[in-house]
């Protein structure tokens, strides 16, 4: 365990981290500009959040910092919340409208 | 070995994500969205941050996927009866996300430089050291988030409610 920073050098550089959480960030873009489904849209949204967490998690690491990883803490309690509230939400639409399509939800379209 | 993994779970984790995106069936989605956060919450354990990988189970795969799967089961939307868009509009996402990739691409630029600090403190991850920082330096954060987390359940029940009497 003495040689662990080479080690975590050894499992992958940072540029692969960052390319990585690039790559998860755009497919989740891409899910929310694709998809009709609000829930789809939705988990697309935890995509998201996930890939900027693994890069904070990726940068605390390489940088010997507790800091980044208290923060993905909080942004999972954030993303918790926003989950609960969001769903409750997508519910309620439901109930009104019997539908989860986002074309369906124009009425503050101008 | 190491470097063998770091691959594999980057290479499950996206193709989950895609999946995510393409499938048909929400439920689908559900399923191909909970693999995905098993590989990050592999990539965390190889980042050594054990408390973040375990929180990131049981929150995510524990809570957030059980809720969004109980409301698919409740509005029962367990079919693929989502209109599409237009292929004008899908070539669009497509192109729109895809030059998102590019512009994060230009940030790697210089980022070969970086390597890990030394001296490496190997400890940071645990239970214990992050505990310690969490409760001397972010106590304040930490009580604030408390604080979300009980409004957000009010404000889910009070929406949720049918008649506020």
């Amino acid at each position: 365990m003495e040689n662990i920073s080479a080690q975590i050098t050894q499992v992958a550089p940072l540029e692969h981290y960052i390319l990585l959480s690039a790559v998860l960030f755009s497919l989740g873009v891409l899910g929310v500009l694709l998809r009709r489904n609000v829930i789809i849209m939705f988990m697309s949204i935890e995509l998201m959040l996930n890939a900027c967490n693994l890069l904070l998690a990726a940068f605390s690491a390489f940088h010997s910092s507790a800091a980044g990883q208290i923060f993905v803490f909080f942004i999972m309690i954030v993303a918790a919340a926003e989950v609960a509230v969001g769903l409750a939400i997508i519910v309620m639409i439901y109930r009104n409208i019997h539908s989860i399509d986002i074309n369906e939800l124009s009425k503050l379209k101008w | 070995m190491t470097q063998f993994l770091f691959y594999f779970l980057s290479f499950v984790a996206v193709s989950a994500g895609l999946m995510v995106i393409t499938a048909k069936n929400p439920v689908h989605s559900v399923l191909y969205l909970i693999i995905a956060f098993f590989a990050i919450a592999g990539h965390y354990i190889l980042l050594n941050a054990q408390f973040l990988a375990i929180v990131h189970i049981i929150v995510y795969a524990g809570a957030i996927m059980v809720l969004f799967l109980s409301v698919i089961m409740l509005l029962n939307l367990n079919k693929d009866n989502e209109p599409a868009k237009s292929n004008v509009l899908k070539l669009a996402a497509v192109v729109a996300a895809g030059l998102l990739l590019v512009t994060f691409s230009g940030t790697l630029k210089g980022t070969e430089s970086i390597i890990a600090s030394q001296p490496f403190d190997d400890q940071i991850g645990y239970v214990k050291a992050l505990g310690k920082v969490l409760f001397n330096d972010f106590l304040l954060p930490f009580e604030v988030s408390a604080l979300l987390l009980l409004s957000a359940i009010i404000g889910a029940v009070v929406l949720v409610k049918h008649d506020l009497k």
